[in-house]
């Protein structure tokens, strides 16, 4: 890859590339009402704020940023599996993904 | 028998709680409970005769036998330790030794109820505590003691729990108490500030010290720690103005009313004011008032006993009449007289409630004295325990009583005569004289009614005995009454009765019981100072003039006691000679009169009655004192704590409610916020976190 693209790809593009990630999902979590694609944008915010981590990492040359990204995913893969494994018992308890069933809090 | 031993005796009885706890459990371990509980007495009582010897002869520090450190807070400290001495001992003869007899009669008494183990438990459970208060080397513990047998009487009063009237007399034995043990505890704080423990052995010795010396002031704390100890007295003790628990009392089972409320623990006042006479002592007062309020007791509860027609009713006042005497004796500084007559009254006064539980048992439940005649056929052997009782009761020459009361009234007349002689004694006595004759006459008068006479009898409506197996041999089912079976029944009844008829004069003639008085903490403290000299009012006058003004004077005090001192003993010994001819006189005419009123003259008897109908009214309502004590304490009390209740009801809890409304309003207010959408929930996530950075931003850049 010449370095002149290298150059021109700065940290606020990788920036950028996080917080568009992160708003989609939130955008995408508030509108949404089935489950498993609210929990699914959950996991794009989280990969937003993953981008970021990676990013800062690289451009302060510290490590410590992507190693704590390897254990996010990590843990975003049990919590996924977690999550997805709740969405299937209240799918069961309702027949319905959509999260407007889930309103007994209402006051 | 090592002495180390009698270290279990507290807990043997205890561990026979527990087990008879357990005998609760199924239906089929019940029966094990009486033999256990009567095990765990005996073998007590066992103990006691075999280190009796050794634990007499203790001196010093190793009276005091210690088991653990109790408790320690700062510089108070508490052991859980025993006090050994003489008057320790014949203590624990009279509750280990009565009690283990009670216990193998109740084996009898109480066979086929439903509580039986419960029934012992309790029993054991009182041993316990009792033996604790006997033994305690400190205030603290004795205090222990003290509430454990308040437990055990409340427990067995209430025994028959479905019984309304027997849960309201536990109550009012539990609250009548409460009082009394309100000043007892104050006492205890008191002494521990004045003499900086509460261990008995150091507070007597200290207080013989202070006692003994002539330049010593007596301070207001010395005056008021008598008293303060002595309401719990006469709580524990039925003494006005707190008996009025004693007679109600007798709701619970025979058994228990002779054991607890005869024998043993209505004699803890005496036993406590005893163990601390040096402290008592030391205020010029309190003794005086202890005699005094033991001697209107006397006499108030004697005459109430002549018009009761309850035959347990008839012992229960008599007993509070007789623990006057006691009181009567200690507060004329005769602690021996005290205890003699406690030792003594304990195996008559036992008896005499037993024999009167084997009446009511026979007749099934009757207990009423007009419904009851000449049953001296049907129950032969009752009727002669009965008489042994009453004889030592009514003081008949040489029986146990004649011998304990005589003691206590020549004491009395001693102080209350010759040059020292207070009027207040000569009275004191006089009223113990006049109480010597009602209780010979209401004695009697209960055993010609039940036992001589045409025989008569209407049957109780109890059922609860008349199908047990206690009835032997008859099978009539109770239309008959029979005499109860030997054992275990009337044997240990046979064995009180020789103690009714026998102590006195045991304990008059060896002199074991005055010599073991003498050598322990109840041995009036003057008596230590000038040699065997019974004439005590010097005591009062040291204490009194130091406490005005000067100390000096008081020195002349003490030869003229000492050269007195043979004189004295003379008048003393012939005080007692005359006593003892005037009350074997008084004993008689008492019985003579019930004889010729209840047994050969009935029908004159009503005829008096009549004429007198209204003291007899009196007499039977009790001098109306608990309507008295109804009417001006127990009613004030409820209104106003209904009135407590009001305000509790309108002002506390509205005020309670309107503060519980303001969360609420304020909920209500936010209420449509919570929408229960998970959408919603996630915007204000957002918006938060997008404010709170916002304002992050906004201060730190």
């Amino acid at each position: 890859m010449p370095e002149t693209v290298m150059n021109s790809l700065t940290l606020s593009h990788f920036l950028m590339t996080g917080a568009i990630l992160f708003c989609l999902g939130l955008v995408g979590f508030i509108t949404r009402r089935n489950l498993i694609i609210m929990f699914l944008c959950t996991e794009m915010m989280f990969q937003g704020v993953v981008v970021t981590l990676v990013a800062f990492s690289r451009f302060h040359l510290n490590d410590t940023g992507q190693t704590f990204v390897i254990f996010v995913l990590t843990i975003a893969a049990a919590e996924a599996a977690l999550a997805l494994g709740l969405v299937v018992l209240l799918f069961r308890r309702k027949g319905t993904l959509d999260s407007l069933v889930w309103s007994q809090l209402s006051g | 028998m090592p002495i180390e031993l009698i270290k279990l005796i507290p807990w043997i009885p205890l561990l026979g709680a527990v087990l008879c706890a357990v005998c609760c459990m199924k239906p089929a371990w019940r029966k094990a409970a009486g033999p256990i509980s009567v095990l765990s007495i005996f073998i007590p009582f066992l103990i006691t005769c075999g280190v009796y010897s050794a634990a007499s002869g203790l001196q010093g520090d190793d009276k005091v036998q210690t088991i653990y450190q109790w408790m320690s807070v700062g510089g108070f400290s508490v052991n859980m330790g025993y006090f050994i001495d003489p008057l320790t001992m014949i203590m624990l003869f009279v509750v280990t030794g009565i009690g283990s007899l009670i216990a193998t009669y109740a084996m009898g008494y109480m066979k086929g109820e439903r509580g039986y183990a419960r029934f012992f438990m309790g029993v054991s459970l009182f041993i316990f505590a009792m033996t604790t208060l006997v033994m305690a080397d400190n205030l603290v513990l004795l205090y222990l003691g003290w509430e454990g047998v308040g437990l055990c009487s409340y427990l067995l009063i209430g025994y028959y729990y479905e019984k309304p009237e027997a849960v309201a007399a536990a109550k009012k034995a539990f609250i009548v108490n409460r009082i009394g043990d309100l000043g007892f505890a104050l006492g205890i704080f008191l002494t521990y500030m004045t003499y900086d423990t509460v261990s008995l052995s150091v507070v007597t010795s200290k207080a013989v010290a202070f006692l003994s010396d002539p330049n010593y002031i007596a301070t207001s704390a010395d005056l008021w720690i008598p008293f303060l100890l002595m309401l719990g007295a006469f709580g524990k003790s039925a003494q006005i103005p707190l008996y009025v628990w004693l007679p109600d009392a007798m709701a619970g089972p025979t058994p228990v009313s002779a054991l607890v409320h005869a024998a043993t623990m209505v004699t803890a006042g005496v036993y406590m004011i005893a163990r601390l006479i040096p402290v008592f002592q030391l205020s010029p007062y309190a003794l005086p008032t202890v005699a005094t309020i033991g001697g209107i007791t006397a006499l108030f509860a004697g005459t109430i006993a002549l018009c009761q027609y309850d035959l347990k009713k008839v012992f229960a006042y008599s007993t509070v009449s007789q623990l006057g005497y006691m009181f009567l004796g200690v507060g004329a500084l005769s602690s021996f007289g005290g205890i003699f007559h406690l030792f003594t009254h304990a195996f008559f006064k036992a008896l005499l409630f037993l024999t009167a539980g084997s009446v009511m048992h026979a007749l099934a439940g009757q207990l009423d004295l007009r419904a009851m005649s000449g049953l001296r056929k049907k129950m032969p052997v009752t009727c002669w325990l009965m008489f042994a009782g009453c004889l030592a009761l009514a003081g008949f020459p040489f029986t146990a009583g004649f011998f304990s009361k005589d003691t206590i009234l020549a004491e009395a007349m001693v102080r209350g005569t010759g040059e020292h002689g207070s009027n207040l004694y000569f009275f004191l006595a006089l009223m113990g004289l006049l109480t010597a004759l009602l209780t010979a006459f209401y004695t009697f008068r209960l055993w010609f009614r039940v036992f001589m006479g045409p025989e008569h009898f209407e049957m109780g409506d109890d059922h609860g005995h008349s199908d047990d197996d206690a009835h032997g041999d008859d099978h009539s089912h109770a239309h008959e009454p029979h005499e109860m079976p030997w054992w275990p029944m009337n044997i240990p009844l046979v064995v009180l009765a020789f103690g009714a008829i026998f102590a006195g004069m045991i304990v008059h003639w060896t002199g074991w019981m005055e010599h073991s008085i003498e050598t322990s903490t109840a041995q009036p403290a003057i008596a230590l100072n000038i040699q065997t000299d019974p004439q005590p009012t010097p005591a009062y006058e040291i204490i009194t003039v130091s406490n005005t003004t000067d100390t000096h004077d008081t020195a002349t005090e003490h030869p003229a006691a000492a050269t007195g001192h043979s004189a004295e003993h003379d008048r003393a010994h012939g005080i007692h000679i005359l006593m003892m001819w005037i009350s074997s006189f008084i004993a008689l005419l008492g019985i003579g009169l019930a004889a010729y009123f209840h047994w050969l003259n009935r029908p004159l008897t009503d005829k008096v009655a009549a004429k007198f109908g209204m003291v007899v009214e009196v007499l039977y309502n009790k001098y109306y004192i608990d309507e008295f004590y109804d009417l001006v304490i127990v009613k004030p009390l409820r209104t106003l704590g209904h009135g407590f209740y009001r305000f509790d009801q309108a002002v506390i809890h509205g005020l309670v409610i309107t503060v519980g409304y303001i969360p609420r309003l304020a909920g209500w207010s936010i209420q449509p916020t919570q929408s229960g959408k998970m959408q919603g929930y996630g915007l204000g996530m957002v918006l938060g976190v997008a404010i709170a950075a916002l304002l992050v931003f906004k201060w730190a850049f």
